[in-house]
């Protein structure tokens, strides 16, 4: 029992029961399949882009400008179903998805070629990608009888009791549990975030993965533009605005350790499953959406105070007394 | 580590530099491009030059600039704080029931300095005692200040300030010369005096190259990243104070995406991300910089979103352009 609740993805996915439970308890509604379904469902752009992000932090890096990419690709995708309603939506997904690799390519040759930190490179290219919206739709929005029928309803209609949006994030979870344990390349990302020199010397290039990983994260951000724009069935400069420091807490709470090279996909899949739950319990309970906010900055916190206990590297410096203040 | 974590430039604010290499720095790189948006802007138009309309420019980025002083000394110690611009909203909210409950200018000021100080107290303990990266802490505290601020204030806005609270951010010292513009100067010089020329801003640098060794040296590192953030938390107050003066009333929603422009403004003015090196006087030149652009992109009736994109792209391309420049440097060197 005790190694079990040492476990961080058992603790948190108990949490996150525990959390559920009590939600039912208060109101019985909240337990039933479909409910629980829609809260899956609700979840699954946010479980995508902390994937993507994960692969990120792991390289010691950080990804300011996945909500930007998001809000690009998808006002793309929207603008272009709008104007050629016969373009087939698998192409269109196709479109966004290039469309935000390229985006994450800038951030990750940036970064790789240049040597230039990722936060300052994604900082940057969050204001020019989220203007780029602005200058391409003139501020205008694209609304939901501007877009194809069939554009709209793909991530609504329902496969093997699943909806299409929830079917792509399993299977992106899948994907990414493959490529993170299995994979050289993904394996190689752990290395060369967990000890970037001892990487180095075993032949490892750690920009090149790095680039990788902001490819990888552009990619996704791009995918999720097109599930964003036809799930809310509505495009505009803001979409998403915001939305990169949910996915980036999602990373953390799931126990993503920010100095790189520590972080599991069940993990992420579970820190934004927390986040998932309580954004859709608020409401359920009658809890003003005033109080959101700070709840999920608290959740936040605390989340990373239990991380710091666990993530404590003990005797790699002699004098912990050293390591404890130098930090 | 070292070999990824490069550094773009390196202006440590040593006085020992020549006249040759000080031309070559960064901060004269700056004051160069200072020099040209300022010729392009009175080209632009015909009223830039005019001694109000550029007193009026000042307004719309002094009290970003405040704030970009401490982050600036706080970036250099190799650490961040991304929640500046949720304190001024928890600042400003505190000052707005201060007001409504009838106090006097002085008491509403004081209580906008003290949340400032007290969000940066708990920043910096939760860095500190907990040893959590900066980055995580100040996102969490960042929805977490704004959230309180909105539980505060919900769809309200608070707006019962007495007149003579107005002066701190409308009022003027002497002739085109406004109270926030002096206040700045002020700063500016205390902050150049503390990393510049006191043991305090030695420190700062030594934590910044390396921790571990400044930890050895026998500084009390925990303690002195604590004090920055607690002055970050303070001067974020003092920010608040003034722009609360300036628009007359608080929303949830003031000062929201600030910390990104007043990041943007610090890593502009040189200073290493990654700690260890910058000056206040290339902060306070890139503050110059970024609010001369925007004001002369303001004056040609560019929206603000498309501001955003010449910023983003200015912060990019004026930090790859040195390393640029080595690179191709090198590469005719190399045989």
């Amino acid at each position: 029992m005790k190694t079990m609740l040492q476990n961080r993805e058992i603790l948190l996915a108990v949490l996150i029961l525990v959390m559920i439970l009590l939600v039912g308890v208060i109101t019985p509604d909240f337990l039933l399949p479909s409910n629980l379904l829609a809260v899956y469902n609700d979840t699954s752009i946010l479980i995508i882009l902390a994937l993507g992000q994960m692969l990120v932090i792991l390289t010691r890096c950080i990804d300011l400008s996945v909500a930007a990419n998001l809000a690009l690709t998808g006002m793309v995708v929207a603008m272009l179903n709008s104007a050629y309603p016969a373009l087939p939506v698998p192409l269109l997904m196709g479109v966004g998805a290039l469309l935000g690799l390229l985006l994450g390519v800038v951030n990750g040759a940036l970064v790789w070629k240049l040597g230039i930190p990722a936060i300052v490179v994604t900082l940057g290219t969050m204001s020019i990608y989220r203007g780029l919206v602005f200058l391409l739709s003139d501020g205008a929005w694209v609304n939901a009888h501007e877009m194809s029928a069939s554009f709209v309803s793909i991530p609504r209609s329902t496969v093997l009791g699943l909806p299409v949006l929830a079917w792509v994030s399993v299977l992106v979870i899948v994907i990414m549990v493959h490529f993170t344990r299995q994979r050289r390349l993904g394996r190689e990302i752990y290395a060369a975030g967990n000890n970037p020199t001892a990487a180095f010397y075993t032949g490892i290039q750690v920009g090149r993965l790095q680039f990788v990983a902001f490819s990888i994260s552009g990619l996704l951000a791009g995918l999720c533009g097109y599930l964003w724009v036809s799930r809310y069935a509505v495009a505009y400069v803001d979409v998403a605005a915001g939305f990169e420091l949910q996915v980036i807490a999602a990373c953390v709470i799931g126990g993503v350790s920010i100095m790189g090279g520590i972080g599991t996909v069940q993990g992420c899949v579970l820190g934004a499953l927390f986040l998932g739950v309580i954004n859709n319990a608020l409401p359920v309970l009658g809890v003003s959406p005033f109080w959101q906010m700070a709840i999920s900055g608290a959740v936040i916190v605390i989340a990373v105070i239990a991380n710091s206990r666990a993530e404590r590297k003990v005797g790699r410096i002699i004098l912990k007394k050293a390591a404890l203040h130098a930090g | 580590m070292e070999k990824i974590m490069h550094k773009p430039m390196a202006t440590s604010g040593l006085p020992a530099i020549g006249l040759s290499r000080r031309l070559l720095s960064w901060e004269f790189f700056l004051l160069l491009m200072t020099a040209v948006v300022f010729g392009l802007n009175s080209l632009a138009s015909p009223y830039f030059l005019d001694p109000w309309n550029l007193s009026d420019a000042t307004f719309n980025f002094v009290e970003k600039a405040v704030v970009a002083l401490p982050l600036a000394m706080l970036i250099i110690c190799r650490e961040i704080d991304l929640s500046v611009a949720s304190i001024i909203a928890l600042a400003s909210a505190a000052m707005g029931f201060t007001a409504q409950a009838g106090a006097g200018t002085e008491l509403i000021v004081l209580a906008g300095l003290v949340t400032g100080l007290l969000c940066g107290l708990v920043n910096g303990l939760l860095v500190t005692r907990f040893e959590i990266p900066s980055i995580v802490v100040t996102i969490g505290t960042m929805s977490l200040f704004r959230g309180i601020t909105y539980i505060l204030l919900g769809d309200t806005v608070l707006k019962n300030y007495p007149e003579s609270f107005a002066y701190l951010g409308q009022g003027y010292v002497y002739w085109v010369f406004s109270f926030e513009f002096v206040l700045f100067g002020v700063l500016a010089l205390l902050f150049y005096g503390l990393l510049h020329r006191t043991n305090f801003g030695r420190r700062t640098y030594a934590i910044g190259n390396n921790p571990t060794a400044a930890f050895y040296s026998g500084i009390n590192v925990a303690r002195h990243r604590l004090i920055l953030f607690v002055l970050v938390g303070l001067i974020s107050g003092l920010a608040s104070v003034l722009l609360t003066s300036r628009l007359g009333s608080t929303r949830p929603t003031i000062a929201l995406g600030w910390e990104l422009s007043i990041i943007t403004m610090v890593v502009l003015g040189g200073v290493s991300i990654m700690g260890g090196a910058g000056t206040i006087l290339g902060v306070v030149i890139a503050v110059f910089l970024m609010g001369l652009v925007t004001f002369g992109l303001g004056l040609l009736n560019v929206p603000g979103i498309v501001m955003s994109i010449i910023i983003g792209a200015m912060l990019i391309g004026v930090i790859a352009t040195p390393v640029l420049l080595i690179k191709f440097k090198g590469r005719k060197s190399a045989p």
